[in-house]
């Protein structure tokens, strides 16, 4: 019989595997003659660097090469990754180069790579390879280095402006100049990292007698990469193969193709030998990039009733050193600014700066965090400027259902139209604010602080626009044993996305999960791919998986029916087999193999095909959606504050939230709590410090703080699902949306609990010691 | 992060190991591990010789002595974390134990390995502070016992010599019946303490306080005990006031700053805790005992 | 080359003798000299746990031991923990039930620090199970499901006898 999958909490295929150890991460792949990698970086933020010196590590038993920029130049047509999201904002070009070579601009940056029979020889040499410094002066704080006179972060440029960017609609002078109330505010998000806990990695080995190049590497666009291996390398495309294994987390960093896989690709052309480089946690620190330094001087004009009129003001964003993806954080940060509310009238300049600093590129959330968290706080300034209760201010200026699809008069970086596409947000702020007791909850504060307690509770709506296109290419395929192959370009980094596929293809062959095997990430099996990001695959993925299972199993009931002589539809599929429907007092025992169908579509040498069909059980599809597909959702947090310690913690956690139609509930959960813990320690616990010269002070994880189940309180989870109308399966993603309504509610709880002191709270993260403090400031006189 | 080379030495006896320390230039001895080799990993360490301790007999142990408890010096955390014998005679230890790093550390971490490493954050030494621990160590001349109150030698350093390795500690038991508390402020469970306090009380039947140990660790190089503190604690009556005017004296301690904290904070923290440990450790006099 | 010495240790049931530089840590000799390489590295500093395995019962960070250290002892990893090859263990079954995994890569530490502390207290509470999995990172589930997956575990493991028992010693 047929199953329904679809919608069904079923187990993931992923699991047994990586229960028991057998899972094949970057790390465990061993090739024979294999030797490994070790990276020699830059210890200052900025230096001119006047030689290399590599003789006693070379003289070291075991090194096998040491290799700087010059001993990679003649294979490389360029030297620079040139990867960049088209803008026409950018003022300056600043690419990475493959190794560093006169000029170092990062803490961490690689200058050159050793390579020897073991990782911890490898290491041995990279100590005793001698660079020559000449110490530059550095720019750290991205706001600092805008200012007249700041050291310029490259040499060769004349200042550290990397582009800049207007966006907006509507009469925003007017609506200010309307308002029966103005009010300004200076908002700082920090920046951390993706600490998926397996670091980077990649292992390249070159066949000398077919001159061909495979780079295994962990990463979520394998496809990006092999394209920048072409362009820099001068290869063919079927000179090279770029395949991911397991994936031990991505979280955004894992997009961006590093200095790092292309060096082992060269390296291991110049050694003669397999070569593998394993990111290790201090390298992740310094040289996988970081998201979220942004700085947001902004202003909102309401009418005498809370309600909105305009919103205008400006970012200064973090770029790092290089750029390493684009323009594409602060763009999201603007666009997404307004959020689920109505905005009649918008402005926002943007400058993106570069420091001396690691490259930016996204982090899980994706710009959205920031902009969620400044209009967040904005809304909470409004309410407590007007006496109002904070979910009052919003429920004023929420979007209404029945104004769905909603378009906004922006553009996205491809110039396409902002229209939120469905949900229901006032729904989603009443339902959370039901299951947390919000309307109760000054009376149970009340009773708290007469026995001593600081509560708080606070809120944040959001939208995340996810399933960004244009496409995912997915080919299912019936082999002549009978299975189903589902091929993807998108990758598999623990959202579940093999399950995911699955799911969506055996619901169209009868719901036999077991016979479906999904291969993600391997340019060899998908032509195309864009990969993962920006919660996108379940959307784009899943639709070419649907349509093409569609017409896999379309033309299998067809052949059938030849096969069978029985008229479509009277056949059913039911995983392994086409069978003739049971009638009422009729058991039909009709039916033919998957495999057999598979076989007579694989052809024979002089012998038509049968029913007239074109060859093969497969169908490869590449659905278009440009548009993306917004999630939504609330989050309601309370917190405890002990206001000696400036401790914060966390005693209720509400999420709702809304990605359309789910495929399997039991993963959106996952991914849904998952992303909110990411966005917990943005509130409260990660710090990625650097000191005014651009030197990382936190580069252990004892130091920087991951939030860990002690820490972690109990996700109490609503879900709405507005399907979206912009696909067939209605979907829309998740990976990233917990993260991003986390430090708004948090702060505002905080805020909230220590309403008695006055405190008020314009950063994430916060930290006891800050706590404290404006604590005292609040105490003082 | 894989270890430097070194030379890997794993002698049998204590008189072997002080030999080996006394001949081998740059030699780190390695104990329960769990401090030596992520400084190894990240090569912040590199000795040309590791004295591995793991096999030396006899070190680990833990047992009553005089009157209190003598715990080996490579008694595994775990140990005394789950020892009847800690909970009955040394209980601020017990208490302080399972907050020492996580399961898997106490599970392979020293007792005399935590004391050597010497953390000031780190609980041992705080509650070895508290305790006046007598510190049991054996070098080529023979054995010395060192007073806790001697023990420090400055940040992540201690009054042991180069060639001396550490034996035993003796906790002498406080009074039957007597209060303790242990209060510690650390980012998320199981990390250092950015503040701890380690609280022993006892009192009279008049409810006066007559013997009082106050210890503060996180806010120097070396867990601190607070003398003017344990001077107005005691013959005075155990009261709240009591402990806030008690804890109110650490207020103006000098106090460390660095990426987790200023000092400021860690000031403010000093008193906080004190107040919570002596509160707490008052909340505990079993007055029954003559606590 | 460095320095060398022979090691006799058992390993998920297996008894090897291996030649071991002195340096190398207990982790990277299950993974690239037994080829073991369920044992994952995430921070090499002791921090993340994910190459938590049991040494003689007890769960240890195997970044944080050396290998030649380990001589006499009897190790589980994560590959000794399933009866069988076509059974899981209760423990992985419920993270399985329970989406106490996405991307698998704490994984191996969570069930080995799980194993030993569900041994020693067979019915813990909530609270209880998260101090326990503290000195574990995970980036990907925020907890919530590892935590019912223990749970879960413990009250299938207190239904059945000692015949699922993975391969390793008592711990005290």
């Amino acid at each position: 019989m047929s199953r329904a999958v679809f919608g069904e909490s079923v187990k993931r295929v992923e699991d047994p595997a990586l229960l028991r150890g057998e899972a094949r991460f970057i790390d465990d792949i061993s090739l024979p003659s294999m030797v490994e990698a070790a990276f020699v970086r830059s210890p200052h933020a900025h230096a001119g660097i006047r030689g290399i010196d590599a003789g006693s590590a070379m003289a070291l038993p075991g090194v096998h090469a040491v290799l700087t920029i010059d001993d990679l130049r003649p294979y490389l047509e360029t030297e620079f990754l040139v990867v960049g999201l088209p803008s026409s904002s950018y003022q300056q070009d600043r690419n990475r180069p493959a190794l560093a070579g006169d000029e170092v601009v990062y803490v961490g940056e690689p200058i050159a790579v050793v390579i020897a029979e073991d990782r911890y020889i490898a290491e041995d040499a990279a100590q005793l390879v001698v660079v020559d410094y000449d110490p530059l002066p550095a720019a750290s704080d991205c706001r600092d280095a805008l200012a007249e006179g700041a050291p310029r972060v490259h040499q060769d440029a004349k200042d550290n402006l990397l582009a800049e960017f207007n966006m907006g609609y509507g009469d925003i002078d007017a609506a200010f100049a309307s308002a029966a109330h103005i009010y300004a505010e200076s908002i700082t998000q920090h920046r951390g990292g993706s600490h998926s806990i397996e670091c980077r990695g990649a292992i390249a080995s070159h066949d000398p007698g077919t001159d061909q190049l495979t780079l295994w590497v962990s990463s979520q666009m394998p496809h990006s990469t092999l394209r920048v291996l072409v362009d820099m390398l001068g290869r063919d495309e079927n000179q090279m193969r770029v395949v991911t294994p397991d994936i031990g987390g991505g979280f955004g960093p894992k997009l961006v193709v590093y200095q790092e896989d292309v060096v082992v690709s060269v390296a291991a052309m110049i050694v003669g030998r397999p070569v593998k480089w394993i990111e290790d946690r201090r390298e992740h620190f310094i040289a996988t990039t970081q998201e979220r330094d942004q700085y947001w001087e902004v202003e909102i004009a309401v009418d005498g009733e809370a309600r909105i009129l305009g919103l205008r003001g400006s970012i200064i964003h973090d770029h790092g050193a290089y750029t390493a993806r684009g323009i594409n954080l602060p763009q999201n940060s603007a666009e997404s600014f307004p959020g689920p509310y109505e905005v009649p009238a918008f402005q926002m300049n943007t400058k993106l700066a570069l420091t001396n600093k690691v490259p930016v590129t996204p982090v899980r959330g994706a710009g959205h965090p920031q902009a969620a968290f400044t209009i967040e706080r904005l809304m909470d300034r409004v309410a407590r400027e007007l006496g109002l209760d904070r979910a009052e201010v919003r429920r004023r200026n929420l979007i209404q259902a029945q104004d769905m699809p909603y378009t906004r008069p922006l553009k996205t970086r491809g110039g396409l139209a902002v229209v939120l596409d469905s949900g229901d947000y006032p729904k989603s702020q009443e339902d959370s604010l039901a299951r947390a007791g919000w309307d109760q909850f000054p009376a149970r504060q009340l009773a708290a602080r007469a026995d001593g307690r600081y509560i708080g509770i606070g809120l944040a709506n959001f939208v995340k626009g996810t399933g960004r296109g244009p496409f995912e290419q997915v080919t299912v395929r019936i082999g002549t044993s009978g299975r189903v192959h589902v091929y993807t370009g998108g990758t598999a980094i623990g959202q579940g996305t093999k399950t995911m596929l699955a799911q969506i293809v055996a619901e169209q062959l009868g719901g036999d999960m077991e016979n479906v095997t999904v291969t993600t990430g391997d340019t060899a099996a998908t032509a195309l791919g864009i990969g993962t990001s920006n919660s996108r695959l379940t959307v784009v993925a899943g639709t070419s998986a649907h349509v093409a299972a569609g017409k896999v199993a379309d033309k299998a009931l067809q052949i059938a029916a030849h096969v069978l002589d029985a008229p479509v539809e009277d056949l059913e599929i039911d995983g392994t087999a086409i069978h003739v429907k049971d009638r009422p007092g009729r058991i039909s025992n009709v039916r033919v193999e998957l495999g057999a169908l598979a076989h007579a579509m694989a052809g024979t040498p002089g012998y038509t095909l049968p029913g007239g069909m074109g060859p093969g059980l497969e169908a490869t599809e590449n659905v278009i959606l440009d548009s993306k597909t917004f999630a939504s959702g609330t989050a309601v947090v309370e917190v405890e504050v002990d206001v000696e310690t400036g401790g914060v913690k966390i005693l209720n956690y509400v999420l709702a939230h809304d990605c359309g139609r789910i495929i399997n509930p039991m993963i959106v959960d996952g991914q849904a709590i998952g992303g909110t813990a990411h966005g917990i320690g943005n509130a409260l616990y990660e710090w990625m410090g650097y000191d005014e010269n651009g030197q990382p002070l936190t580069t252990n994880l004892a130091d920087y703080l991951l939030v860990t189940a002690t820490e972690m309180p109990r996700i109490d989870l609503i879900h709405h699902q507005s399907p979206s109308p912009l696909n067939p399966l209605g979907v829309k993603g998740v990976g990233e949306c917990g993260v991003v309504p986390a430090p708004g509610a948090i702060i505002s709880a905080v805020e909230d609990a220590l309403a008695p002191f006055g405190v008020h709270i314009d950063r994430a993260p916060i930290s006891p010691p800050q706590i404290l403090a404006l604590i005292t400031q609040g105490r003082a006189p | 992060m894989k270890p430097p080379p070194f030379t890997y030495h794993d002698p049998a006896t204590v008189t072997e190991a002080i030999g080996l320390l006394a001949s081998l230039d740059n030699a780190k001895l390695l104990a329960g591990g769990q401090s030596l080799m992520p400084m190894l990993n990240m090569r912040y360490a590199q000795p040309d010789h590791v004295i591995d301790l793991n096999r030396v007999e006899g070190l680990s142990a833990i047992r009553e002595a005089g009157d209190g408890l003598e715990i080996g010096a490579m008694t595994r955390q775990r140990e005394v974390e789950f020892s009847d014998d800690v909970e009955r005679l040394c209980p601020l230890l017990h208490e302080a134990m399972p907050l020492v790093g996580h399961r898997q550390t106490r599970n392979r971490g020293t007792f005399g390995g935590s004391l050597a490493h010497f953390d000031s954050s780190a609980e041992i030494p705080t509650v070895c502070a508290a305790l006046d621990a007598i510190v049991r160590v054996q070098g080529p001349g023979g054995a010395r016992d060192i007073a806790f109150k001697d023990f420090a030698a400055g940040y992540l350093s201690t009054s042991m010599g180069l060639d001396e390795v550490l034996l035993s500690v003796q906790l002498p038991a406080w009074g039957a019946g007597h209060g303790f508390g242990f209060e510690e402020f650390a980012r998320r469970h199981g990390d250092f303490a950015i503040v701890s306090a380690a609280a022993l009380l006892e009192a009279g039947p008049d409810g006066r306080i007559t013997r009082a140990s106050l210890t503060l660790g996180g806010i120097g190089s070396a867990p601190l005990r607070m003398a003017p503190a344990e001077a107005a604690l005691v013959g005075a009556p155990g009261s709240a006031e009591t402990f806030a005017a008690a804890a109110e004296t650490c207020r103006g301690i000098d106090a460390l700053e660095d990426i987790h904290a200023p000092a400021v904070y860690r000031q403010h923290l000093a008193v906080v805790l004190s107040r919570r440990a002596l509160e707490k450790a008052w909340s505990r006099m079993d007055a029954d005992k003559g606590g | 080359m460095g320095e060398k010495r022979t090691v006799s240790l058992v390993v998920n049931g297996t008894a090897y003798e291996e030649s071991v530089e002195t340096r190398l840590t207990l982790a990277d000799f299950l993974r690239h000299q037994l080829g073991l390489t369920g044992t994952h590295l995430g921070c090499e500093h002791g921090v993340c746990g994910a190459c938590t395995v049991l040494v003689d019962g007890l769960s240890v960070r195997a970044c944080l031991m050396l290998a030649v250290q380990a001589g006499g002892a009897d190790i589980t990893t994560v590959e000794g923990i399933a009866p069988s090859k076509d059974r899981l263990h209760p423990l992985q079954e419920a993270f399985r039930d329970n989406h106490g995994l996405q991307c698998g890569f704490c994984t191996p530490g969570m069930l080995t620090t799980l194993l030993e502390f569900l041994r020693n207290n067979p019915s813990p509470s909530e609270g209880e199970v998260r101090e326990a999995i503290s000195g574990n990172l995970c980036r990907c589930t925020g907890y919530q499901g590892i935590i019912d997956a223990a749970l879960d575990a413990a009250e299938r493991l207190r239904g059945q006898d000692a015949t699922a028992r993975p391969h390793g010693g008592e711990s005290p």
